[in-house]
């Protein structure tokens, strides 16, 4: 039966955590292991949701978790899935990567992975640098982007297409999500679950200390950023592509880009350009 | 939330107990939110999004834990959530 509001788990699997009030990744997280359920288990590299989840002795998941190395999330993922198997247990291994601990430094380990075809399912929550240590700029941060090790012009490269890269390796089910639209997010979570082999979701969760937003702006922002069409909300299957919707409002790029504090460097000329990017 | 106590001796490892939980986030807040019964529409979204899983089904918020950060106001349809300053309520 499709999970909507009404029938997800009321336990909460990601509680009490140390994440900045407003924070994308940790809804990302709360909400992937509400339907994954309690016998998952979460596995983190460093990171923000890593940073937040285990602060010495308080531990804010209730399901088993635990840390790996940076660069071995989807190793320690395969480890992990192996015991359970040999012991004869059922239960779903989720790695939760944030974009730096995906597309840069955990890259040759989700190959890896991929390349072995192991039953998986890997979420990276994108927030578009490595927010945990202050900003600096990932292998996702999009262009324009004022992070602190590109603090005058902004990110002067492109976001890397992680999802293409991913499907290229020969993943069973890649998608993108956001968190903003939560119902897609979540069916495309419960559609990994039911699939054997190596799944993939890709969500985009904005960050407000990273961003230059508010607060309460996260949901409204990662819902626009789809809308405005930055991020296509897309599934990877079968061999085959999917566009799940067209952006509503492309019209309204400039003031997506205008209203985020991280795109401050681009003037009006850059503006134009990203559109082109 | 139940808060469970600090351990008497410093454990030989890091490994604890799921869902251990000794610390709160409630005194992050500078705004509470309040939800206006009579308003409210009961269509879980502000318990859906919120971060920090801190509004139960039922609609209640959990203030020992919740940080304030106003998503469920905006997220609310109906605006049955206002955000108050916390002075108010110290």
């Amino acid at each position: 039966m499709a999970v909507s509001v009404k029938n997800l788990d009321s336990r909460e699997f990601f509680f009490g955590h140390k994440a900045c009030a407003g924070c994308g990744g940790s809804l990302a997280v709360r909400i992937a292991l509400k339907v994954l359920g309690a016998r998952a288990v979460a596995v983190l590299p460093a990171g923000c949701m890593s940073a937040v989840g285990f602060n010495f002795p308080q531990l804010a998941f209730s399901n088993n978790a635990l840390i790996t190395p940076f660069a071995a999330t989807a190793s320690v993922m395969t480890g992990i899935e192996a015991g359970l198997r040999r012991r004869g247990e059922i239960a779903h291994v989720v790695g939760f990567a944030g974009d730096g601990g995906t597309a840069d430094i955990g890259l040759q380990a989700l190959s890896g992975a991929i390349d072995r075809g192991d039953n998986l399912i890997y979420i990276c929550y994108d927030n578009e640098a490595y927010m945990n240590t202050g900003i600096q700029k990932s292998g996702l941060t999009p262009f324009g982007a004022r992070t602190t090790t590109t603090p005058i012009t902004g990110s002067v490269r492109r976001k890397k297409d992680m999802l293409a890269i991913v499907a290229a390796n020969g993943a069973e089910y890649a998608a993108s999500a956001s968190v903003g639209y939560l119902d897609d997010y979540v069916t495309k979570i419960e559609k990994a679950a039911a699939k054997p082999g190596f799944k993939y979701i890709h969500v985009i969760a904005p960050c407000p200390t990273g961003w230059g937003i508010k607060t309460n702006e996260t949901i409204e922002i990662a819902r626009e950023a789809v809308d405005v069409g930055l991020w296509r909300l897309r599934e990877y299957e079968n061999g085959q592509w999917l566009e799940n919707c067209a952006p509503s409002r492309p019209e309204d790029l400039v003031k997506h880009l205008t209203r985020q504090g991280r795109f401050s460097a681009l003037d009006t000329d850059k503006l134009e350009e990203t559109k082109n990017v | 939330m139940r808060l469970k106590p600090l351990p008497d001796t410093i454990p030989d490892c890091t490994a604890f107990e799921a869902g251990y939980l000794v610390t709160q986030n409630g005194g992050w807040r500078s705004e509470r939110p309040v939800i206006d019964e009579a308003k409210c529409v009961k269509c879980r979204q502000c318990y859906l999004y919120c971060p920090d899983g801190t509004i139960s089904q039922e609609i209640s918020v959990d203030y020992d834990f919740c940080k304030g950060c106003g998503i469920c106001a905006k997220i609310c349809k109906p605006g049955a959530i206002a955000m108050r300053r916390e002075a108010d309520y110290a």
